[in-house]
């Protein structure tokens, strides 16, 4: 089989794993080495497919072939889809081919399972080893972890990789245990447990050597070698959405479990959608991406705005209104707690304001501590302001109950539209930074 | 009427110094008009004078000032920060906003506390579109290999790149980390920017047909591209936001757009309608042969 067929086939058997993300590790770059390749803090999306998707990294199976049977997966066992296996060199000679054309922030590597967990997991390392140590690769690699593989391997993989991640797969343990019956949750949460311990101690350690005093001692380094790292992007996961039939209040308990147990940097959603020889058993319908779009700001409310995770659905309905955002959601079935007076009311309920992001109200409270805030302001900051205005009290405005119908989409559930900043989501770009200073600082001063 | 006449459109040494020497002047900010020489930016009035400056008795060198420093003057360093990107906007207004902005704070420093000042957030708003013009730079060079035989057999990469904004030689410091043991070029209209290995060179500006086509070993990706497409979550909006048509010439993978587009909804509806074929006759798995390590209970969270 050509090169370029396997890439399709094994590019094909991938897509499924929403995270291209290359952001959020070390800053290192080729100079004074011998190899290419930077990171710089921010991703890079090199290219969009039709898709909506970021391409950030070249994201493949080493193989499709897989002794498990997860019914909603393209490559389980007893799926009739083309099969394909690269050599670990094939993976080398493309990722560093991508790279030096540009097209690619640097690799993202899974694989299905043959022969044994430690035998997969064993090559996928090696493709990582390969590329750092004899092409002094310094892009970015994100390792799929397989969770049964062993504790050395583990490490390995830590050792040259930015990201690592294991997917939780289903919301719930019921579901796992309905549709991928050879994986475990206690399993995968152990994994998850060791990989935050070794991302904590090599985090720790190096800390530790970086703050220590120079020592001056002659013949010796001015300070003891720096511990190697664990994976300094952290971890990740996903899980599928609309596969089993987990509310999205039980899908949002698991994220924030997964955000505070493991200290998770992304807990990514992916809408199950229909794949190539579908098992008879699941649900054959377009995905459900408005849902998963709702579900991507449940859970930046939880991370950036200060929701705890079963206030944002909390109408004993279970599931997030498709029609409007969740925080407008939150604000319409808690009238009791608008309308926030711009000019007084604590950052903490700010972020709270339907159309208020976390850039927008840290610009309001500098400019509050010099003077009044004016509606001419909101406008000035180019807020969405009839959805911003009806919670709102500010000089020149008094929200009238009227107005909310105003905050209301003018045509309900525009699938289309509200698909757009979603999956921002599972891009590249760290676009939100939750910095939080809002005490008026000194201005510094530089020579003109 | 005061003319301050720069060094191209990017000069910001020359910025910093005709403003500093006119605000010496008090001149005010709607009394000057700025020359940056570039044919393409800048308003034809101010094209026509220069023509005949040198003719002119009323040229703009000032010569009042002459052989006198203008004093020192101190700015909030957001505000440095902010000159730097904003004079690399193509809006031919830029100079006169950030002399504007300058003029203020000399006269009444403590309107920076507002972050919500209409001519701060006018500059803000060019300097965010500067940025994300060098991150689309970063992201939408498409570096092409051609054979060099200056360098032995090795090869040069080289790419052809049409920024909206004048942020070239702001861009390539990243190529140069990130490709430092390569040789490269970027060829743009405005000018060109080369790094042999050891430091960047900025040159003149270059024709589309100096840079190299797409060659053969481009397909791999286009595989890649076809392949990483999802057809059951067809979004071309988002994508157009992200991507938008303007850069779509030098992006080889673009041609591909409107094909995968079309065929989107029949390939979608092919997986739905698909008859489940049957199964795959499944082996069965050896079981995990994982004897105890010793140190894994210990390492067990939930133990």
């Amino acid at each position: 089989m050509d090169l370029s067929r396997k890439l399709a086939i094994l590019a094909d058997a991938a897509k499924y794993d929403a995270s291209c993300s290359s952001s959020g590790t070390e800053r290192r770059d080729s100079r004074g080495g011998a190899g290419m390749g930077s990171t710089e803090g921010m991703g890079i999306c090199h290219s969009y497919a039709p898709d909506g998707r970021c391409i950030s990294l070249l994201k493949i199976l080493l193989t499709n072939h897989c002794q498990y049977d997860c019914l909603y997966c393209v490559n389980r066992a007893s799926s009739n889809v083309p099969r394909a296996r690269f050599q670990v060199e094939e993976v080398v000679a493309l990722t560093l081919d991508f790279y030096r054309r540009n097209v690619i922030e640097g690799l993202f590597l899974s694989s299905g399972i043959v022969k044994s967990p430690d035998f997969t997991m064993e090559q996928v390392v090696r493709v990582a080893q390969t590329l750092r140590e004899e092409h002094d690769f310094r892009g970015y690699i994100h390792l799929k972890t397989i969770p049964d593989a062993s504790e050395e391997l583990l490490r390995r993989a830590g050792l040259y990789a930015d990201r690592l991640s294991i997917n939780v797969e289903l919301p719930t343990d019921q579901g796992l245990k309905a549709l991928a019956p050879e994986k475990d949750t206690a399993a995968i949460h152990r994994s998850m447990g060791r990989l935050k311990l070794h991302i904590d101690d090599a985090k720790a350690e190096r800390r530790a050597v970086a703050e220590a005093p120079i020592r001056v001692l002659p013949g010796a380094a001015t300070r003891p070698a720096r511990p190697p790292r664990f994976a300094p992007a952290g971890q990740s996961t996903q899980m599928i959405i609309g596969a089993d039939a987990s509310d999205d209040r039980s899908i949002l308990r698991s994220s924030a479990a997964l955000y505070g147990r493991f200290r998770m940097r992304r807990v990514y959603y992916s809408a199950f959608s229909p794949i190539p020889d579908a098992s008879r058993a699941l649900p054959l319908k377009s995905p459900p991406l408005v849902r998963e779009h709702r579900l991507y700001q449940a859970d930046w409310l939880m991370r950036f705005y200060g929701f705890e995770h079963d206030e944002i659905v909390d109408d004993g309905t279970g599931l997030l209104r498709l029609d409007v955002d969740p925080k407008l959601a939150w604000a319409l079935a808690h009238p009791e707690r608008f309308p926030v007076d711009l000019n007084v009311a604590p950052r903490e309920l700010l972020l709270r304001v339907p159309g208020l992001g976390v850039g927008s109200v840290d610009k309001l409270l500098a400019a509050r501590g010099t003077r009044r805030l004016r509606a001419e302001d909101l406008r000035q900051l180019k807020l969405p302001t009839r959805k911003v205005m009806p919670f709102v009290i500010v000089d020149g405005h008094q929200p009238r109950q009227a107005d909310l119908l105003g905050a209301l989409p003018r045509s309900a559930p525009d699938a289309a539209a509200a698909s757009a900043s979603a999956s921002a989501s599972a891009s590249a770009s760290a676009s939100a930074s939750a910095s939080a200073s809002v005490a008026m600082p000194a201005i510094q001063m530089g020579l003109f | 009427m005061q003319r301050a006449r720069l060094d191209g459109p990017i000069d910001l040494a020359g910025f910093r110094r005709e403003a500093k020497r006119l605000l010496a002047l008090g001149a005010r900010p709607e009394d000057v008009l700025w020359d940056c020489g570039d044919a393409t930016d800048g308003d034809l009035w101010s094209l026509a004078e220069t023509g005949s400056a040198e003719t002119d008795p009323a040229s703009p060198v000032d010569t009042r000032n002459a052989g006198r420093p203008a004093p020192p003057l101190h700015v909030p360093k957001d505000f440095l920060r902010l000159c730097e990107d904003v004079l690399l906007h193509r809006e031919p207004q830029r100079f006169a906003l950030m002399y504007r902005l300058l003029a203020r704070l000399a006269r009444e420093p403590a309107f920076w506390r507002d972050p919500l000042d209409p001519d701060r957030r006018r500059a803000e708003q060019l300097a965010r579109e500067v940025r994300h013009e060098i991150h689309k730079l970063h992201a939408f060079v498409r570096f092409v290999p051609v054979p060099d035989e200056d360098l032995g057999g090795g090869e040069r990469l080289v790419a052809w790149i049409e920024p909206e904004h004048h942020v070239l030689e702001a861009a390539a410091p990243f190529f140069a980390r990130r490709f430092a043991n390569e040789r490269w070029a970027i060829l743009s209209p405005r000018c060109s920017v080369t790094w042999d290995g050891v430091s960047l060179r900025v040159g003149p500006g270059a024709a589309r047909e100096q840079a190299p086509a797409p060659d053969a070993g481009a397909s791999l990706w286009l595989t890649y591209y076809r392949s990483i497409f999802n057809p059951a979550r067809l979004k071309v909006a988002m994508m157009e936001r992200e991507m938008p048509r303007r850069y779509w010439a030098n992006l080889p993978e673009a041609a591909l757009i409107e094909p995968l587009v079309a065929q989107a909804q029949a390939r979608m509806a092919g997986m739905i309608d698909a008859a489940p074929t049957a199964p795959r006759r499944l082996r069965p798995i050896a079981p995990i042969d994982r004897s105890p390590q010793g140190s894994e209970a210990a390492d067990d969270p939930d133990a």
